[in-house]
């Protein structure tokens, strides 16, 4: 039961009371080189797209003069990037849909359902973790291409379902398993089958593991490289990480459109994250604890 | 394979197991009841309706995939039609004996090495620096894993754009007069795979500090505590408690980085594309095999190249498994028999 009721809060760490007062500038310094070094590489791209080629060409490394903003107008006014942006919304949202509903459902039946097998389906999923996409693309693409799904979102979204189910159900097991067996006699006992626990009680209960699981396939399908370039090839169906790589062939000569382009596509990710950042040590505080 | 996921659950052996029965492989569910055969029927329609789904979706798209490889692995194949040029291992001889192939393997190996060696210390640094009460705290631990959030074709054209000879690298070296130090970071054969890693910590590192953040949450405080009236210092408190019970996340990480080393292909691609990547020493496995395989027409090799991939990180999950998870498994200082 700590598991899900702790989730999103992180304990003050009590250990090392004010003593070795020196440490603590050097503790900060620490820190902000740490932020710049994260941070340098972003800003290059956020602020590339606001230059001119030549002030890139002339001085790479350097601040915007004038600050520029017709790259982001033309990359927001150009009606391929809200195209390129709707089809990886429409894939992420499918995706993680599917996935939450899914891996819910599944991890039910084996945190509290006693049968013959559990163990072997568990383990059967827990070994998806071994491979992830880039050593199966090769037949997976053959299999898609079988199913007609060739060159439609669908083709992208079913096998990253598939591919998320591993990580979302060995998170989500033991958050279920944390439901006090209490709760679920007494739901009993008041007349609630099996199913309705399920969706009264278990569903809100397990609404940490859910956001971090939920967020972890977002992201994943939102960054999806290596399925979308090979299922899709009609640059109508591309998605975001494909038509960012397109359009950086394409304008290869035009490096501050590139980077305003590129800057615009990690946005939606980087919101969506920053809104949820707080669920997702819980929620794997949450899998970690037995 | 069922204890990587198990250690993963009990990544935190020590923690007293509160909850009866947790030396079950799947602990602790509801209690057995007689039930009346309706009921048993009912429970098993109820098992395969939710269950069944996910297991459909995913033994039709993860695990089928290999069977299909393997098949396809023994023939000549271009990809269309029914493939009937049968060839027996020849694919298998051809990839071992690629020093291209070889090559890339090599390469896999020590992106695997250097990003444990150089991942591994930086991320238990800073999680034990994020777990310290300090202000302007919870921005970092954001900060930190925005590298994580952004896809890796924005973080490839953005690094190669940085890195190329004419790139902000060595515009940022000479401004500052260091022009000396100038480099062709993706182009030199020798200096390319420390590019290549400089990405790989800058991508990965934040996963690494998020889950060691959440292995250092369930180490009870209380140990840090009763040391520290015991008069150890801080750092001793680090090295001789914290460490050792962070054992196990540590671990569960290490096999999680070494399986996507053997896997990378999203930043190697997209930085130097399929041809360049063998050129500059940077090519891995999985670019070797979309470029001989589906680049080239050749379906069948492609396969094969999947199977060799796949049964290599076989091979490294179950040697993992066996000589280093296994003691967590064991639950060292819980006393558990797991497994």
């Amino acid at each position: 039961m700590s598991a899900p009721s702790l989730a999103g809060r992180l304990p003050a760490p009590t250990h090392r009371r004010r003593k070795l007062s020196i440490t603590t500038p050097v503790i900060y310094f620490v820190a902000l080189v740490l932020v710049g070094l994260i941070l340098v590489p972003v800003a290059y791209v956020i602020l590339g797209g606001f230059r001119s080629n030549s002030e890139i060409t002339v001085d790479p490394s350097g601040f915007p003069t004038t600050w520029q903003v017709g790259h982001y107008i033309d990359v927001l006014s150009s009606e391929v990037f809200w195209r390129e942006l709707s089809n990886s919304a429409i894939a992420a949202v499918t995706t993680t849909f599917f996935v939450v509903g899914l891996g819910l459902m599944a991890s039910f039946v084996l945190a509290r359902y006693q049968f013959r097998g559990r163990g072997a389906i568990y383990g059967l999923f827990a070994a998806g973790l071994m491979f992830p996409i880039a050593v199966a693309i090769t037949p997976l693409y053959i299999l898609v291409r079988a199913f007609g799904l060739t060159n439609s979102l669908a083709g992208v979204i079913i096998p990253q379902i598939a591919f998320a189910l591993p990580v979302t159900i060995i998170i989500l097991v033991p958050f279920l398993q944390a439901i006090p067996n209490e709760l679920q006699e007494a739901a009993e006992i008041d007349g609630c089958s099996r199913i309705g626990f399920f969706w009264r009680m278990v569903i809100p209960l397990s609404t940490p593991g859910v956001i971090t699981v939920g967020i972890l396939a977002f992201v994943a399908s939102w960054n999806s490289y290596i399925l979308p370039l090979f299922i899709l090839n009609g640059e109508a169906s591309y998605t975001i990480p494909l038509g960012v790589q397109a359009f950086a062939s394409q304008y290869s000569v035009d490096t501050a459109k590139v980077l305003a382009f590129t800057s615009l596509s990690m946005l939606p990710a980087l919101v969506f994250f920053s809104l949820f950042e707080r669920r997702i040590v819980g929620g794997l505080t949450g899998a970690v604890k037995g | 394979m069922t204890s990587i996921s198990e250690s993963l659950r009990i990544a935190q052996a020590p923690r007293v197991d509160l909850t009866a029965g947790g030396d079950d492989a799947i602990a602790s569910s509801p209690p057995r009841r007689q039930r009346s055969s309706g009921s048993i029927w009912r429970m098993r329609l109820e098992i395969a309706a939710l269950a069944g789904p996910a297991l459909v979706v995913f033994v039709v798209f993860v695990i089928l995939p290999v069977g299909i490889a393997a098949y396809y692995g023994f023939f000549s194949w271009a990809g269309y039609g029914p493939a009937t040029k049968f060839v027996g291992l020849q694919n298998y001889v051809t990839i071992l004996q690629d020093n291209t192939f070889i090559e890339a393997l090599k390469h896999n190996a020590m992106i695997a090495v250097l990003s444990l060696v150089i991942q591994g210390p930086i991320a238990i640094g800073l999680a034990l620096l994020l777990n310290r009460k300090m202000r302007g705290q919870s921005v970092l631990r954001v900060l930190i894993f925005v590298p994580y959030v952004i896809s890796e074709v924005v973080v490839g054209i953005g690094w190669s754009l940085m890195l190329q000879s004419h790139g902000a690298v060595n515009g940022f070296l000479e401004s500052v007069g260091l022009g000396a130090l100038k480099q062709d970071w993706l182009s030199n054969p020798s200096i390319a795979i420390w590019s290549l890693m400089l990405v790989i910590t800058w991508k990965y590192i934040g996963f690494a500090v998020i889950l060691f953040l959440a292995g250092l949450q369930g180490i009870p405080e209380e140990l840090a505590e009763a040391a520290a009236i015991d008069g150890a210092s801080y750092w001793q408190i680090q090295r001789n408690i914290v460490l050792p019970l962070l054992g196990p996340t540590i671990r569960i990480w290490a096999f999680l980085s070494i399986i996507g080393s053997f896997q990378l292909f999203d930043l190697v691609y997209i930085i130097w594309g399929q041809y360049v990547a063998s050129t500059a020493g940077t090519s891995t496995m999985a670019t070797y095999m979309v470029a001989n395989g589906r680049n080239a027409g050749s379906y069948g090799y492609g396969n094969a190249v999947a199977v060799v991939m796949f049964l290599i990180s076989l091979a490294i999950a179950l040697l993992y498994q066996r000589f280093l998870l296994r003691r967590d498994a064991d639950g060292a200082i819980s006393g558990r028999k797991n497994s």
